[in-house]
């Protein structure tokens, strides 16, 4: 900021100094958002923690343990306090951990958090775009429940961990801590904490460069990972009612520091830092996802002789090689259709050809039976005429015959006479 | 209710670092949305807070275009406005130059601050808008350097490495000079607004208006606003973009009511009632440049810096630069002449 520019003294009140009010008035219309995912075993007090941390019942039926694989269960609720609007969704896992094979157990988490970035990203790639009134659905916070073994991390907890770490802000928390004692708590923080740094999981830290909130924040990050109890029942302590747990040893209370670390997490979670664990989301985790899903889209930046790339350049790259892809499609179509036509054309002619063939046998056929035929008739027309001649012959000779066997008879009947 | 007093030993701690900007309510809170009813204080209002350290320490930037034909005190109106020398006035230039052939575009950046809050405010200046004999086409050079910097802009929003805080020069408000003649606007006035209203926020403004009576300026106002109408010129803030009821009448009451606004401007301070103000001393007395009753200075400060601000980049950003965007992204083939000129000229700059 003002690089360049030189600071010019006011001579007097202008009133900009309204400004971050008219920016804070414009959000509280518009209202909040922020998105909490919490992962974590079967069993660990993962909705009862968030109905704890927001003073409030979810509603919620518990989630069924019978189906197979990890599953998120999403949901969104509406909260109000004083003028502030908040869009809370809380997602948790369910079954994380139930498997017998859990290689794959941190993939629908994964999957889940990048199908949120590309939601936004499309919505950002779009032309016709509506990005201030968009309902953000990334995930803010990331609450990883640590079950309270007292001894170290467990290896699932250390591969879903690291496999989330540059997409969400995550936050470590020890569950049910109220299994543990004081001493075996500090061991076991220490133990998470030195694991967590021999294998490179980076969790969120609590941001420490704005004065006002470094000194807290910097205490709360020696504090990591949180010990947390979850309670809704209220007890009567003292002459107040207060969120605790009831064990015949004694009663265990939330809000207490000195039992858990309930109130810390809440400070930091909400109190502090919410705003700053949205900024992170969307400025570091967004932009790697945005950056990495670009490349790997094809686009670049700078190309190899490192010029910059401007996006109409790239665009038309894309677009001119989609052409040609289409172009070349529709020509290995037009020449299958050239060949299928040729085919059917040779196939065709072999049949004309055929036909052409049988028509000239069959012709040849029918010539040869007429001349037989012919013949026949000759032949026949010969007899006729032989026996014709023959029967006039022989009809003359019986004429003849009859004439002088007739002028016999009228000899004698002259000489009768 | 709240829980005892570790409670309140912790929040007592709190509220040094983060002073807690209301009482906290002693009563549950009302139930809202879906099957939830808070039991207690959360702490959900803190963000206001956090949101408003977060946005003092990040400071604003503002940049604001002043038009109009030389001579109509564009500068010293940008100094009053913000009570320091942000715009060179042009009675400083020495007045052997020449009036500039052409339109150009001048933008200086300061920084001021102000109850803790940073500012960088850069004027922009449009020397020899509407000073031609031939004026036309004089708006052409403004709306290129307006979308020029939506253009800027949107090329770093694309990128894949992107700034965390992509720095912002557009153009946020310009502010419109009309010359008082007491008749009506000139034909540049309605060209210039009915071109440029579509890309920025338009904010016209009476100048020198310590030439006109009251009854004249009302008159004034009425045929502007009324011209203004029929000509279909939507100035800021635009009828169109009223969030809700609460702005719509607000702004309806700015709209036909106070706008366009008639100011006066002056850096030179003057003993009145023994207060010293801000004033133009003449023969027949001192014009007091915030006095409502003189002119409605005040009115344009108060719109502009101290209700209308934030809005006014809002409006800018998810309107007008959606818009640029949009129609840039659908322009398939063709590069339009402007991005070719942009970038050759980048390029040259590198």
């Amino acid at each position: 900021q003002g690089e360049g520019c030189r600071t010019v003294p006011l001579s007097g009140h202008v009133g900009f100094d309204s400004l971050p009010d008219q920016l804070v008035n414009k959000s509280v219309n518009h209202g909040f958002c922020f998105n909490i995912l919490c992962v974590g075993e079967t069993g660990l007090g993962k909705s009862t923690l968030m109905d704890t941390l927001f003073n409030t019942k979810f509603e919620g039926d518990t989630a069924s343990h019978s189906q197979p694989g990890v599953q998120l269960k999403s949901s969104t609720y509406d909260l109000q306090e004083s003028n502030v609007n908040l869009k809370l969704t809380i997602v948790s896992t369910v079954g994380f951990g139930d498997q017998i094979n859990k290689e794959d157990s941190y993939k629908p988490i994964v999957e889940f958090i990048d199908a949120q970035f590309e939601a936004y990203l499309q919505e950002e790639l779009k032309i016709k775009r509506v990005l201030h009134n968009y309902h953000d659905t990334r995930i803010h916070a990331c609450l990883y429940f640590i079950a309270p073994t007292g001894h170290s991390l467990k290896s699932l907890d250390l591969v879903t961990m690291k496999k989330l770490d540059s997409k969400v802000n995550i936050i470590p928390i020890i569950a049910k801590s109220d299994a543990i004692s004081k001493s075996e708590l500090t061991k076991f923080k220490i133990k998470i904490t030195s694991e967590l740094v021999s294998n490179g999981v980076q969790i969120y830290q609590f941001p420490t460069d704005d004065e006002s909130v470094a000194e807290i924040n910097g205490t709360m990050n020696a504090h990591l990972p949180f010990a947390v109890i979850g309670s809704t029942e209220e007890l009567k302590i003292g002459n107040k009612m207060m969120k605790a747990r009831q064990y015949p040893w004694g009663t265990v209370q939330v809000e207490n520091e000195a039992h858990c670390d309930f109130v810390k997490l809440r400070e930091m979670l909400i109190r502090v830092n919410m705003e700053d664990l949205r900024e992170q989301t969307h400025t570091r985790h967004y932009e790697l996802y945005r950056r990495c899903k670009l490349e790997e889209m094809g686009f670049k930046d700078t190309d190899p002789d490192s010029k910059p790339f401007s996006l109409q350049e790239t665009y038309e790259a894309k677009r001119n090689e989609f052409l040609g892809e289409l172009q070349k499609k529709e020509e290995a179509m037009r020449q299958m259709f050239v060949q299928r036509v040729k085919e059917k054309e040779a196939e065709l002619k072999e049949a004309e050809k055929e036909l052409h063939e049988k028509f000239d046998r069959l012709k040849k056929l029918h010539q040869d039976e007429k001349k037989k035929l012919e013949d026949k008739k000759k032949s026949l027309d010969d007899e006729v005429n032989a026996f014709k001649q023959r029967k006039t012959a022989a009809e003359l000779l019986q004429s003849q015959a009859q004439q002088a066997g007739g002028s016999q008879t009228l000899k004698r009947d002259k000489e009768r006479k | 209710p709240h829980a005892g007093p570790v409670e309140s030993k912790n929040e007592a701690a709190m509220s040094e670092l983060v002073p807690e900007p209301r009482q906290k309510p002693v009563v549950p809170m009302k139930p809202m949305g879906i099957n939830t009813s808070l039991l207690g204080y959360i702490g959900i209002d803190t963000i206001i807070e956090q949101m408003r350290k977060k946005t003092m320490k990040t400071g604003f930037d503002f940049n604001i275009m002043v038009v109009g034909q030389s001579g109509l005190g564009k500068s010293t109106l940008v100094n009053t406005l913000f009570k320091s020398q942000v715009s060179r006035k042009s009675s400083g230039w020495n007045r052997e130059e020449k009036i500039p052939k052409t339109v150009e575009i001048k933008a200086i950046g300061h920084v001021i601050e102000e109850g803790g809050v940073k500012m960088k405010l850069t004027v922009i200046d449009t020397p020899g808008f509407g000073d031609q004999i031939n004026n036309e086409n004089c708006w052409e050079p403004i709306e290129k350097y307006i979308n020029e910097q939506y253009e800027k802009f949107l090329k770093e929003e694309v990128n894949i490495a992107r700034k965390k805080r992509i720095p912002d020069t557009r153009v946020h408000c310009c502010l419109y000079f009309i010359s008082p003649t007491g008749h009506s606007l000139r034909p540049l006035d309605l060209e210039f607004m009915k071109h440029l209203s579509k890309v920025v926020n338009i904010i016209p403004v009476i100048a020198k208006a310590d030439t006109m009576t009251l009854e004249e300026k009302t008159e004034f106002k009425q045929r502007v606003r009324k011209e203004l109408e029929v000509n279909g010129i939507e100035f800021y803030p635009q009828k169109e973009f009223d969030e809700d009821l609460e702005d719509k009448t607000e702004n309806d009451k700015i709209r036909q009511e106070s706008m366009p606004f008639a100011v006066v401007g002056s850096d030179k301070e003057y003993q009145v009632n023994g207060k010293r103000v801000l004033g133009r001393k003449t023969p027949w007395g001192i014009i007091e440049v915030e006095n409502l009753n003189h002119c409605e200075f005040a009115l344009l400060r108060d719109f502009v810096i101290r209700t209308h601000l934030q809005d006014l980049k809002e409006v800018t950003h998810n309107i007008h630069y959606e818009t640029y965007r949009a129609k840039r992204l659908n322009d398939n083939g063709g590069l339009p002449p402007m991005t070719v000129e942009t970038e050759e000229n980048h390029e040259s700059n590198l």
